[in-house]
């Protein structure tokens, strides 16, 4: 399938603190390509710049931030510098850890109807697009609540229900699940699965959380030292134990597990999850 | 025996009086553990966290800290007992360079100049943060922040260090070093409460947990066996950890199906290997070397 968002060989640097200085590149050399209905996960440490490569996608960098951008990053055969943000807002839908940072309205529904007013769309459709998007994320009835007295997790999936009622075809998950509880994050991450499948809409998710990231991800990148250092299937990656640490990364404690009988043990396992690493073992105590 | 560190006796407490937010919650933390508070988004840990350093006062009950009332003592008098990292570490961040966000709150304390500029030095050391004591706080990295936060937390050496989601939105190897920090800090006698969705972290460091459900208390007990209840954690929305799971599910065979952590799990289970070879070999009665032991319930 042909990839739906094209980033090749780009270099950022944010503006700089004073007008004599000038600040170290964050993204330098970047290539990467995500497909329609594909799910990549986007690893790498605290401060690798993966928000920051997100922000590329809808445009924000380079078109309202500035700073020194080169290379380019096409969504759906567009080139985002050409575009303007608010024009890709409508395909690239952006969610951020803290969902106080993108509510503003006084009731649920004025807070997704938002995006779809302002496209202005007739009456009926809006209705719509928001009873639609309130039943993705699961949060219908919500509806009439104000998005200030919702728990941080009803709050997250309001903030996923706006950013859908634009119908974007790609959907941006920057650390979405950091701060909820184990029932929050599993909600919020079948939401966009249910997207993903019906909707064919493709999923670029930043996480630390890496017990989930099978759930979702097809496919897994590392953002290291300002590129993309690994890539490839979950599965292909998470089992690249040493390369992971190197990078500072954590692994799925299967993966952990796996390669600790690995190295003690000179075995080849490579769980993913608790159900792979049970049938393996109890094969074993079997014998 | 000496006084808990903490200790809520009935406490209440509800936000613009609209919505409880913990309801007659007591509870009391020894000195010198490492406890975890948990439960879902909105079942009250921060708030009780923030009772513990007189922040917010409960409108029922009382809190004492190390043995004293704290209803009439100010924030800033709790606050040489108490250190607090909040959640967010823009909250606690606003001096103009990382060496006076530390030394401010050094300063507070009334220490003499001396002891002041010798401590701020000695945490910029141990958090190898020297390089950035004169740059703004606020124009370095998400993970050098918390860093910042958790430095000038320490650097008052508090006897009670009260962590909100310390680890959140950071790396493996940053959430390490963090933690390292305070590990330290608990070695040296300092009680550790901890509110956290990390199950890891829970299992890894502390050794009771309590776990709140829409502001009551509703479970409190030894790290290892509150983890190896899903019923327990259920009710919270909280799954077992992977190795908690995994020993579990291993149960029938023998194990124990409380592992905590990835060696805990490995050294249990290579000993079971190890006798159920042995016993397989001399073929002893008891065990059946070819399935699950009998009395561990059914494979699925």
């Amino acid at each position: 399938m042909a990839p739906f968002i094209t980033i090749d060989n780009l270099y950022y640097a944010y503006p700089p603190l004073n007008p004599t200085g000038e600040r170290p590149a964050v993204l330098n050399g970047v290539s990467l390509s995500v497909t329609e209905g594909e799910c990549l996960a986007l690893l790498g440490r605290t401060g690798a710049g993966k928000s920051t490569l997100c922000l590329t996608l809808n445009g924000i960098i380079p078109q309202l931030m500035g700073g020194t951008f080169r290379g380019q990053v096409r969504v759906a055969g567009l080139n985002t510098q050409d575009v303007a943000p608010g024009e890709l807002s409508q395909m690239v839908g952006l969610l951020f850890q803290d969902p106080e940072s993108q509510l503003f309205s006084m009731t649920v529904e004025d807070e997704v109807a938002f995006g779809p007013e302002s496209l202005a769309l007739p009456p009926g459709e809006i209705d719509l697009r928001i009873t639609q998007a309130l039943e993705l994320a699961g949060v219908e009835g919500l509806r009439s609540r104000s998005p200030l007295n919702l728990s941080g997790g009803e709050k997250q999936r309001v903030a996923l229900a706006a950013v859908l009622a634009m119908r974007p075809k790609v959907l941006v998950l920057d650390e979405p699940t950091a701060s909820l509880d184990p029932a929050g994050k599993r909600s919020l991450l079948e939401a966009a699965n249910r997207l993903q499948a019906e909707r064919g809409t493709a999923v670029v998710w930043v996480t630390q959380d890496l017990d989930q990231l099978p759930l979702l991800a097809d496919r897994v990148a590392v953002l290291h030292d300002g590129r993309i250092a690994l890539q490839g299937g979950v599965r292909d990656i998470l089992t690249r134990t040493e390369d992971l640490r190197r990078m500072g990364l954590g692994l799925p404690q299967m993966t952990e597990l796996a390669a600790c009988f690995n190295a003690a043990r000179d075995t080849r396992h490579a769980w993913l999850t608790v159900e792979e690493a049970a049938r393996a073992l109890q094969e074993e105590l079997n014998v | 025996m000496s006084d808990p560190a903490i200790e809520l006796r009935s406490c209440s407490y509800t936000y613009d009086g609209l919505v409880p937010a913990l309801r007659d919650v007591s509870c009391s933390i020894e000195a010198g553990s490492w406890v975890a508070l948990i439960g879902e988004n909105g079942s009250g840990k921060s708030t009780l966290g923030k009772l513990c350093n007189g922040l917010l006062r409960p409108q029922h009950g009382r809190v004492r800290i190390m043995g004293e009332n704290i209803q009439d003592r100010s924030v800033g008098e709790v606050a040489r007992q108490v250190g607090y990292l909040f959640q967010n570490p823009d909250h606690q961040i606003f001096a103009s360079a990382v060496r006076d966000e530390i030394t401010f709150d050094l300063r507070k304390l009334g220490l003499p100049r001396s002891e002041v500029e010798r401590r701020v030095e000695e945490v910029l050391a141990q958090f190898d943060l020297t390089a950035y004591a004169d740059r703004p706080p606020a124009v370095l990295g998400y993970g050098l922040r918390r860093q910042v936060t958790l430095a000038s937390v320490l650097a008052r050496r508090p006897s009670i260090l009260i962590l909100d989601e310390p680890t959140t939105g950071l790396d493996w190897e940053t959430s390490h070093a963090l933690l390292d920090h305070v590990c330290r800090q608990h070695g040296s006698g300092s009680t550790v409460l901890v509110i956290t969705h990390d199950m890891r972290l829970v299992a890894e460091r502390t050794t009771r947990v309590l776990m709140l459900h829409r502001g009551t208390l509703v479970a409190d007990g030894p790290t290892r066996e509150l983890l190896a209840q899903p019923e327990v954690l259920a009710s919270a929305s909280i799954s077992p950890l992977p190795v908690t799971r995994l020993s579990q599910e291993l149960r029938p065979w023998g194990m124990k199906g409380q592992s905590l952590t990835i060696d805990e799990f490995y050294r249990e289970y290579m000993a079971l290997l190890a006798e159920r070879l042995a016993d397989g070999l001399s073929g002893r009665a008891g065990h059946a070397p070819s399935g699950p032991v009998s009395d561990g319930g059914s494979l699925d």
